[in-house]
């Protein structure tokens, strides 16, 4: 909402500084978005808590003049010299405004013609240039003609869009009088939340900005019009009374359409609306002044259209099939809840949205019929969401107009189309208003504003801060009962009424105002978060062990994601959960895999990095059993691993390729980290996977996730860098069931104190037998005292025949109570190597 | 021999040695001058092995003597000794010389996201003030994501919050969405805790924390996935001045101990009254900068929770009172850290990530 303070200022008086004005409108909940200069001085940078725009006009150099005669160019058709007196000296100054060119050559003026002027060496805008260009005024010849100065248009000063012409000013400005003084203004421009519908307007503004400076408000006079009598031109049916609650209608015979006056023009550029002609602007300014949309009908269209029978206005529900065309032309299919402004020949708006084309003001109307209605926001928001129509008035109406306002606008209205188009207003209103407002009134006691505030405002105070508002108020005792003002909407009964009620309190007495005081209240029950905590501590031992975190969309493709997966195999058949409105097709569904996504981010980071290690936690989104129900939410945890072990430097370091074993580091890593015991890898498959390096990960007999080298075809539908030869390395774990099965208290062992014996032992067994299974033997053999077992070499080679491999391993004996005796070891050494042969044939290497 | 020569022989000795040993300059040279002067060949030792073939009187002199010379040239070979290792350690420090500019072994360590970093910061002060964290779920209906929220169907303020909708069959005015906002797991917190005890619900002091969606193009500025953290406490005695106390307190940790906070009216469905929460510029120090414009920074909204929504969520609001807050964590982050574009949050560029 933009409003020029000038016109704020016909209704309440203002005497703080611009700066200051904005940060009290800012601070009462209207956010100033931006001020424009129109001529007045400019604040120092930083002064005003908002963007600052516009042209501050020199106060010397820019000033009103008086045009007493206006001659032709010697050398140009297209050029008029204007004899100009600006106060102090007459001047001949050259301009092309075609707006002069009725006044050329007729000799001395009657009436001079009051303009805007600006002198040599004057910052205005250059009014030929696209946009705003700031240029200075210097002296110039024009075909022979020396010109230092000009008349300016609307543009050049930053007024509006308009350089069509010059603009002329008041007959009687004095010449010489700085522009700044008489044309002066400045255009605040609010952020309107919806709450604050009844401040579209100049007055609904102004009675904030008293309401919070503490000035009175100045009503305009909206009982002039029509005069005393009944209505006789039309009669009005509401058919939904819901959807309708007030129509108002008024009649002014003998109009003659033409422009409005400057002044007007000018408040509604300034506005950002285009004036039009008196009897359009007429309702467009008192819409502006007031918050009420109206909308002038051709009254001798509507009578052509009776065909002899009285005028009857209609309002209901648009009919199946039903089509208007609209003032902008567009014919519009309507929906069977859009509401229509019809007479019984058929539709002639789209009621409290926009106007239809046929019944239309035009050049030769001479009786208008004003409308002036309210209409229920919810079903006006909805039709104009369904043909994507913002208009000025769609913007109001779906925001809530009192119906009082209906009844104001029009009386309103009507005024302004006398004084700006003549002709006579017909007596009386033709008022249908099935469905009066109910004003609420809500008791507000000084305990309620301690409860919700925590300050005491004694009562009178609270109904002094409320009648600044225009709430009637009663005071009795420490209770106030205030009726809501009938301009309003926002406010409701009861306890909702009540915190309606602090909050206004609350604005009025200022925020500011109000101290700040740590809570007293009771503590609530302490329940913790574990879910949290140990999802917490998964990150960290991922990060501890090297990986880098990553959060990515939660949206993907189907296609995309069938990349994670070998075309070879079985695909993810299960269905998406889809966006209904995605901005692109590309985030136009839910995540099925966490993976899919970290290979994503490792795809676009090979080409930057060497070595590539990330992980992400975050939910998947599967549909539910129930397709039109909420889908599950299930977390995942997923790790990528590839390229260098560890990072290039200039010094020799471990630079190879990761291979599974990295991966497996990491995995086991992770798991040793949350404590989980029984944690066995069982060589396994999966469509990600290359089949001869997956391992299926259990806790127990429950598998908890999938790990392995990528499918080489899996590594070919992603697009790493052909420099990127390494395997890339993944595993996905179900992070729900994970943390399910993370005991929550973990026990240790004291550290030894006897010294431990060590021995290497190396066996000689078949390729088949796992690590895995002989390391279990050779544990369950050592028992107690065998207190670490540790792989240190793995060897193949003819030395032991083919099919053969080599596992060397060190094994630590230690007794906590005891050195352990050189005769104990040697006697579990032979059961060790005993057992190895007899249950594997595994040989002892010599 | 005559016994003046052994006399005089002890005497050439030391000042031969000390003379020799005044040149000596490394440990091999050393050796072959011990070897030398007190050696088992070494003039002084053969005055002892030899002294009793000496005239008796002179027997004392030359054992004197010959000890003397012996102390005195062990005493100079310590010496030089000890000078030798030291200038042997001096060059070789002066040869072991490194250029300390050459960079270090690269390590490769794991970093957290920015966004869960930001995340843990806040759940530790407000953890401290005594703030738990409650999560809920991202998708959400029509219900939980507005209506409980004092958003009815059709209301205007729906158009500040653009929806993405989820395709799930005919559901009339309860459509599943991608939730807004972090607010459904206000009344699904409220609820929960009501449900422990429906005639006398507990307190509650919550966080919210999680990832939220709106319907609109992506800029530096804005994003149309985004993180948010919002907090709830409710209970018999919460007021505004409650909610002033806790913002500025939050504001005093996350931005520094002098950082000034002001409450601007707002509007939200589910807060009456409503606020924005700013704080003073702390790159400027509140005199105004290209961040923040006028010398304050908006860092989120605010307000105590409308009695309908407490209503929903199971607490009576004639007995109970309640504030919320909700907080951009990556705009916090952004701020912070002078990030320019929102979007590098979930790009996962390491040339971004590897900066925290
Ligand atoms: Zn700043």
């Amino acid at each position: 909402m933009k409003a020029p303070l000038s016109w704020i200022k016909e209704f309440v008086d203002i005497d703080l500084p611009l700066a200051e004005l904005a940060h009290l409108i800012t601070m009462a909940g209207m956010e100033v978005e931006e001020v424009k200069f129109i001529g007045l001085p400019m604040p120092a940078p930083g002064t005003l808590d908002a963007k600052v725009t516009g042209l501050e006009w020199d106060r010397e150099k820019i000033v009103a003049a008086s045009i007493s005669e206006v001659l032709p160019h010697p050398n140009a058709d297209r050029l008029t010299l204007c004899k100009l007196f600006d106060g102090e000296r007459e001047h001949l100054v050259l301009t092309g405004a075609p707006n002069l060119f009725e006044f050329k050559g007729i000799g001395p003026l009657a009436k001079p013609l009051m303009v805007a002027y600006a002198k040599e060496g004057a910052q205005i805008y250059d009014g030929h240039a696209e946009g705003l260009v700031l240029t200075t005024l210097k002296p110039a010849k024009i075909r022979g003609v020396d010109s230092y100065s000009m008349v300016c248009s609307e543009k050049e000063l930053g007024i509006s869009e308009e350089h069509e012409g010059i603009m002329f000013l008041a007959d009687d400005v004095k010449a010489g009088t700085p522009l700044a003084d008489v044309l002066g203004d400045a255009v605040i421009e609010v952020n309107l939340l919806p709450s604050f519908a009844r401040c579209a307007s100049i007055l609904g503004l102004a009675r904030e900005i008293a309401a919070i400076t503490g000035k009175p408000l100045k009503l305009p006079k909206w009982d002039e019009q029509p005069p005393a009598g009944k209505a006789d031109f039309c009669t009005i049916e509401i058919t939904e009374p819901k959807n309708n609650p007030r129509f108002t209608a008024g009649l002014v015979r003998n109009v003659k359409v033409g422009p409005s006056p400057e002044w007007v023009q000018r408040r509604l550029k300034m506005y950002g609306m285009r004036a039009i002609n008196n009897i359009v602007d007429a309702t467009n300014y008192a819409m502006i002044e007031l918050g009420e949309p109206l909308h002038a009908f051709d009254y001798d269209k509507l009578l052509k259209r009776a065909a002899g029978k009285p005028v009857k206005i209609i309002t209901r529900a648009a009919k199946a099939g039903e089509k208007i065309t609209t003032l902008d032309g567009i014919e519009r299919k309507l929906d069977p809840f859009t509401t229509l402004v019809c007479d019984e020949a058929g539709s002639l708006s789209m009621a409290g949205i926009m106007g239809g084309l046929e019944t239309e003001v035009t050049e030769d109307t001479t009786n208008v019929l004003l409308e002036g209605a309210v209409w229920n926001m919810i079903n006006i928001r909805k039709t104009a969401k369904a043909h994507n129509l913002n208009s000025e008035a769609s913007y109001r109406m779906s925001r809530g107009v009192h119906p009082a306002m209906a009844e104001r606008g029009q009386r309103r209205c009507l005024e302004f189309m006398r004084a700006w188009a003549g002709g006579e207003v017909a007596p009386g209103l033709a008022d249908a208003y099935p469905l009066p407002a109910i004003d609420p009134a809500v008791e507000v006691t000084e305990k309620d504003v301690k409860r919700w505030l925590g300050i005491e405002i004694p009562a009178l105070q609270m109904a002094e801060l409320l009648a600044r508002l225009e709430f009637k108020v009663e005071v009795s005792g420490t209770s106030v009962k205030a009726t809501c003002p009938d301009h309003r909407l926002d406010i409701n009964e009861g306890v909702v009424g009540k915190a309606d009620l602090v909050e206004e309190i609350a604005r009025v007495y200022g925020y500011d105002n109000i101290p700040e005081m740590r809570m007293a209240d009771t503590l609530p029950p302490q329940i913790g978060n574990p879910v949290l905590v140990k999802e917490e501590r998964v990150r960290d031992l991922l990060v501890a062990l090297g990986l880098q975190e990553a959060i990515s969309y939660r949206w993907s493709t189907p296609e995309r994601e069938a990349k994670r997966l070998s075309p070879d195999a079985e695909q993810d058949n299960k269905p998406y959960v889809k966006i209904a409105n995605p901005l692109a097709y590309e985030k136009g569904f839910l995540r099925h895999s966490v993976l899919a996504s970290v290979l994503d981010v490792a795809e676009r980071n090979a080409r930057i990095r060497e070595r590539l290690a990330f992980f992400e936690i975050g939910p998947i989104f599967l549909a539910g059993e129930d397709p039109g129900g909420l889908p599950d939410e299930l977390k995942r945890l997923a790790v990528v691993l590839g390229g260098a072990r560890s990072a290039v430097g200039w010094q020799a370091a471990d630079t190879g390729a990761m291979d599974f074993y990295d991966l497996k580091g990491v995995v086991n890593g992770l798991l040793q980290g949350l404590r989980l015991n029984d944690v066995k890898y069982e060589s396994g498959e999966h469509p990600s996977y290359h089949p001869g390096k997956c391992a299926h990960v259990l806790v127990g007999d429950k598998q908890i996730g999938v790990m392995g080298e990528l499918h080489p075809k899996v590594k070919g539908n992603y697009d790493f860098p052909t420099t990127f030869k390494a395997p890339v390395l993944a595993a996905e774990f179900d992070l729900d069931l994970l943390i399910e099965l993370v005991p929550p208290l973990y026990q240790t062992v004291d550290v030894p104190v006897f010294p431990p014996v060590i021995e290497d032992l190396a066996f000689i067994m078949d390729e088949e037998l796992t690590a895995e299974k002989a390391e279990a033997l050779i544990r369950q053999t050592g028992g107690k005292l065998l207190a670490d077992v540790k792989l240190f070499d793995i060897f193949r080679g003819e030395q032991i025949g083919a099919g053969k491999k080599s596992l060397a391993y060190k094994l630590t004996y230690i007794a906590p109570d005891r050195t352990l005796e050189a005769a104990e070891v040697s006697t579990m050494r032979n059961k060790i190597i005993k057992r190895m042969e007899h249950e594997f044939k595994a040989k002892l290497r010599g | 021999m005559a016994e003046e020569n052994v006399l005089q022989e002890l005497e050439d000795a030391l000042v031969n040695g000390l003379e020799e040993l005044k040149s000596i300059a490394n440990e091999e040279t050393l050796l072959a001058w011990r070897y030398k002067y007190l050696g088992k060949n070494a003039v002084s030792k053969h005055a002892f092995q030899n002294i009793n073939k000496l005239p008796t009187d002179l027997r004392q002199l030359v054992g004197q003597t010959a000890n003397r010379v012996r102390v005195e040239l062990e005493s100079a070979l310590a010496e030089r000794s000890e000078s030798i290792k030291e200038s042997a350690l001096a060059a070789s420090i002066a040869s072991e010389k490194l250029d300390v500019t050459l960079p270090g072994r690269p390590l490769t360590p794991g970093r957290l996201h920015p966004d869960t970093q930001m995340l843990r910061e806040l759940y530790r002060v407000f953890g401290e003030m005594g703030f738990q964290v409650y999560r809920s779920r991202e998708v959400e209906t029509d219900e939980y994501n507005f209506q409980l929220l004092n958003f009815p169907v059709g209301h205007p303020a729906r158009d500040m919050q653009d929806t993405y909708f989820v395709e799930a069959g005919e559901r009339g005015d309860n459509p599943i969405v991608m939730r807004t906002h972090t607010s459904p797991g206000q009344v699904r917190s409220m609820r929960e805790y009501a449900a422990t005890n429906p005639e006398n619900p507990p307190a509650i002091r919550l966080v919210l924390p999680g990832m939220c969606y709106r319907y609109e193009q992506t800029d530096a500025r804005h994003e149309t996935q985004f993180d948010q953290i919002e907090g709830i406490a409710v209970g018999e005695g919460i007021t505004f001045s409650n909610l002033k106390a806790t913002l500025s307190d939050l504001a005093r940790r996350l931005f520094g101990q002098n950082v000034r906070t002001r409450f601007r009216a707002s509007y939200f469905p589910f807060t009456e009254p409503s606020a924005e929460f700013d704080v003073e510029c702390f790159l400027c120090g509140g005199k105004g900068c290209a961040v923040c414009g006028g010398g304050w920074l908006e860092i989120g909204g605010c307000g105590m929770v409308n009695p309908n929504v407490l209503r929903n969520g199971g607490y009576d609001p004639e007995r109970y009172s309640g504030f919320a807050f909700g907080l951009g964590p990556q705009r916090i982050a952004m701020l912070r850290y002078g990030i320019n574009d929102i979007r590098y949050f979930w790009e996962n560029d390491l040339r971004f990530l590897e900066q925290f």
